[in-house]
């Protein structure tokens, strides 16, 4: 069943188009990696999704719902979560508060929101660090804050933009692990990431995009052997 | 109502403009300059007034004398803010910088009452008097020099900003700090600089305008409003956009008063403010 | 037990008992003061003091949980004002029910303004409050209905009168007013702050983006704070106008309530609800005995320490006075 349906979406910043006739779908429950080179319009395409950026012209389904030019608190309402690739969190406020604020989307009684964050902060595994204030978390901490953040609106469709990004090596495979944890728990998931390796690992399907356009869209074995997505992703990473 | 009338507006609205700008130009330089609103910018502009009062008044120096002085002492007064409080709320939070300067603005204004008492004063006789009349239309002596002088030194500070090797380090500071730094323009420098600038130019509307303005410590007040406005008008940050928005506002205030009521003036200037920053918050000329 | 069944036996809230004892203990002093006899002096600080910290209370939610630095909160204090005095001098209506149609009123004025300024944050919305708060003044200045520049008058009664909310044999009956008014306010404002409503408006002042990243709607919660705050505004504005029995523009729409209340909040500690206690607490006694002592030369000496105050405060202690009380009187330790 499909749980995303994007077609023919555009937008155009100024002369540039950042997003060009993107069609992809999403398959319930799978994860989708969205791959490209620096400014090949991934973020852009998250911002189109979740409404943070009105798109110039195309369709975008969720559940069959039509949330084309909705604002983002009335899509993130429908059940799509995001993270942000520059961090957000609440930084005056508590981790714990930061994941109330998630979790009340869904529970208005404040202790019953209060057990609901507590509990997704055991699954992103910061219990002790509940009381500590955002600003006080390492950046991949402060990357899983995002997460459980994201995780209590309880979302059927979660964005995930560059997890991995920015934080040391030793994090990472932490953070790879709690990606799979929440695909294991049946939420639908589209991230960008720039590791090939992780993205290879975790993903059911892969949109490969470059200037903007689609270059690709298929498993990751097909986007592997994908000449146009060599030439214009993989190769570079070879490079460097 | 004749066309005369009108004219005369026009011509004050114009004359009042060019003196808005230059006092915008100088809040706007600081403001793009280190994302700082400089609340006291009135206060500034009523010391600089007082400034001039008092060289005439002590010394017997006509205001029109006086000027160098006052742009100097202002400048000074620039970098004793930026070194006693600016540079402490650099990277406070934006609303600990709005009250860091409203404190500063409370401050000057009422150690001035408290020193000069709220009384006005003016300049008696000074070199600067009388008027033209130019096709009918009355023009005051001191208003017409005040004005040219201000756009003159509007040009000045435009050529400065744009074409001195000093000029482009505050706009490559003003554009990215770090990277300035790294190129070897010391951003604390700049800062400084910049706030001398910024008061100079204060200085020498505030010097001018003592020439025919009363002077009191409540004086700048609304002249700081106006150059809110005319800051916002012309694109925060911009220079030259000041010179158009300060233009408009005159405009606006002097028309507005003789067509529609004199005591709403204020009112049609903020209305504009309001609009412009609600549909177009890049101003009417967009940056630089 | 393991970390998160810990984690969930502990209490929602991490408030100190001692901040209760303390609070009750404050309250009933407070209660008790009158009764020893202060002369007339003590009760117009004390009123004073509870006058200006609900007023900056109510600056400190639309700034300091909301994040929206508005910088002529004065105003609703003036509508508070008129709208009350208006109906109970024209219409006779009791000002115990005008005190209502004063909050009324500046809720509909907070919706009014609060709608088109949501476009604007930072700087534009700070000025743009500041036009806004002067352009009440100079309205109400020239507007012929409310009695123009010279304002309204409140009919005397004739001796003390709880109905009219007037006493001229002694202020104690306003000193309670005042203080109900206060207590009532905190109260609120701290139900307010625990809420769902409060943990999202301090998400909104936080992070607007993430915040709309869970459902929230941005635009809707700083019309909420707007609305809330005004309402809290507006009743010691018709409160301040029966005390003084005058309503004038340069009184009730002076640009010092928006400076004032600013001052106070940021003085005191912003976002933190004692804040505005603390910062009223220090700085009306100041502002009162300056203008007695040194008074003479038009009022301004106080200023003078205000402004001083601001700026040490925003370049030592932008985290306010309240930040100098030890942690562990306000908060239980917690487990970290």
């Amino acid at each position: 069943m499909k749980i995303l349906t994007v077609e023919n979406l555009s937008r155009a910043f100024g002369g540039i188009k950042a997003n060009e006739d993107i069609s992809f779908e999403v398959e319930k429950g799978k994860v989708l990696g969205v791959i490209g080179p620096n400014g090949a319009g991934k973020s852009t395409l998250f911002d189109l999704i979740t409404g943070y950026t009105k798109p110039d012209n195309g369709k975008i389904l969720f559940e069959n719902k039509n949330i084309f030019g909705l604002k983002p608190d009335k899509i993130s309402g429908l059940g799509v979560g995001r993270t942000f690739q520059k961090l957000k969190p609440f930084a005056d406020q508590t981790l714990l508060e930061n994941v109330m604020i998630g979790a009340f989307v869904k529970e208005n009684n404040i202790k019953k929101a209060r057990n609901d964050a507590l509990e997704i902060i055991e699954f992103v595994d910061l219990i002790e660090k509940r009381h500590h204030f955002a600003r006080e978390l390492s950046t991949g901490q402060r990357k899983r804050l995002e997460m459980a953040r994201a995780m209590a609106i309880k979302p059927k469709l979660l964005l995930m933009d560059e997890v991995t990004g920015g934080v040391d090596q030793k994090t990472i495979p932490g953070l790879v692990e709690l990606i799979k944890k929440m695909r294991n728990l049946g939420v639908t998931i589209i991230t960008i990431e720039h590791n090939i390796n992780i993205i290879m690992e975790i993903s059911d399907s892969i949109l490969a995009l470059d200037q903007g356009k689609k270059i690709a869209f298929g498993s990751p074995k097909e986007i592997q052997n994908n000449k146009k997505v060599i030439d214009a992703y993989l190769g570079t990473v070879d490079d460097a | 109502m004749t066309s005369e009338i009108i004219l005369q507006a026009i011509v004050t609205g114009l004359m009042m403009g060019l003196i808005y700008a230059l006092i915008a130009a100088g809040l706007s330089l600081i403001f793009g300059l280190m994302d700082i609103v400089n609340f006291a910018h009135g206060e500034h502009l009523m010391l600089s007034m007082f400034s001039s009062f008092w060289l005439w008044s002590l010394f017997g120096i006509d205001p029109i004398f006086s000027i160098p002085i006052t742009i100097l002492l202002m400048a000074l007064c620039g970098i004793v803010t930026h070194y006693f409080l600016i540079r402490y709320i650099l990277k406070a939070k934006m609303l600990i910088q709005i009250c860091a300067t409203f404190g500063l603005s409370i401050f000057i204004r009422s150690i001035a009452q408290l020193l000069w008492t709220p009384d006005f004063r003016n300049v008696d006789k000074p070199l600067l008097e009388g008027r033209l009349e130019v096709a009918s239309v009355f023009i005051g002596q001191p208003q017409l020099i005040a004005s040219i002088v201000c756009l003159a030194a509007f040009i000045g500070l435009y050529l400065f900003v744009t074409r001195t090797e000093t000029g482009l380090a505050l706009q490559a500071t003003a554009q990215d700090r770090h990277a300035a730094e790294i190129l070897g323009i010391p951003s604390n420098k700049m800062f400084a600089i910049g706030w001398a600038i910024g008061l100079g130019c204060v200085g020498v509307a505030g010097g001018m305008m003592s020439n025919y303005f009363f002077i009191f410590t409540d004086v700048g007040i609304n002249f700081a409003l106006f150059a809110f406005v005319a800051v916002a008008l012309g694109g925060f940050g911009s220079i030259i956009g000041c010179l158009y928005a300060g233009i408009i506002i005159g405009l606006v205030e002097s028309l507005g008063g003789l067509l529609i009521d004199p005591s709403f003036k204020l009112l049609y200037v903020f209305a504009i403010y309001l609009l412009v920053v609600i549909y177009r918050p890049q101003g009417l000329f967009g940056r630089y | 037990m393991n970390k998160l069944d810990i984690a969930k036996s502990e209490p929602l809230w991490n408030t100190n008992k001692n901040i209760i004892y303390i609070i009750s203990f404050v309250l009933m002093f407070l209660i008790a003061l009158p009764l020893f006899g202060l002369n007339s002096f003590y009760l117009h600080l004390f009123i004073m003091i509870f006058m200006h910290a609900v007023m900056a209370q109510s600056w400190n939610v639309i700034a300091g949980f909301s994040g929206q630095i508005s910088l002529g909160h004065g105003a609703f204090f003036g509508i508070g004002a008129y709208s009350s005095s208006f109906f109970f001098v024209q219409y006779g209506i009791s000002p115990w029910v005008s005190i209502f149609i004063g909050m009324f009123f500046s809720a509909i004025v907070a919706v009014l303004i609060g709608i088109p300024m949501l476009r604007l944050s930072g700087h534009y919305f700070a000025i743009a409050t500041l036009l806004i708060g002067i352009s009440f003044q100079v309205v109400f200045q020239r507007w012929e209905l409310v009695g123009a520049a010279s304002g309204l008058w409140v009919p005397l009664t004739q001796g003390d009168s709880w109905s009219s909310l007037q006493f001229h044999s002694s202020k104690a009956p306003y000193y309670y007013i005042f203080l109900f008014f206060l207590v009532i306010s905190f109260f609120a404002v701290w139900l307010l702050n625990r809420s769902k409503i409060g943990f999202r408006l301090r998400a909104v002042r936080d992070d607007a983006q993430a915040a709309s990243s869970l459902s929230i709607s941005v635009s809707n919660y700083k019309i909420i704070a707007f609305v809330i705050s005004a309402m809290i505004m507006a009743p010691m504005g018709s409160l301040f106008g029966q005390y003084i029995l005058i309503i004038d523009p340069d009184r009730m729409f002076n640009i010092e309530i928006s400076i004032i209340v600013l001052l106070i909040t940021v003085l005191g500690g912003i976002g933190n609800i004692w804040g505005p206690l603390i910062g009223a607490a220090i700085l009306i006694p100041i502002s009162e005995y300056s203008r007695i002592y040194l008074g003479g030369t038009g009022g301004a000496v106080d200023l003078i320490f205000y402004g001083l105050i601001l700026m040490i405060i925003c370049i030592f202690r932008p985290e306010g006075l309240i930040s100098f009380v030890p942690k562990d009187i306000l908060e239980r330790k917690k487990q970290r």
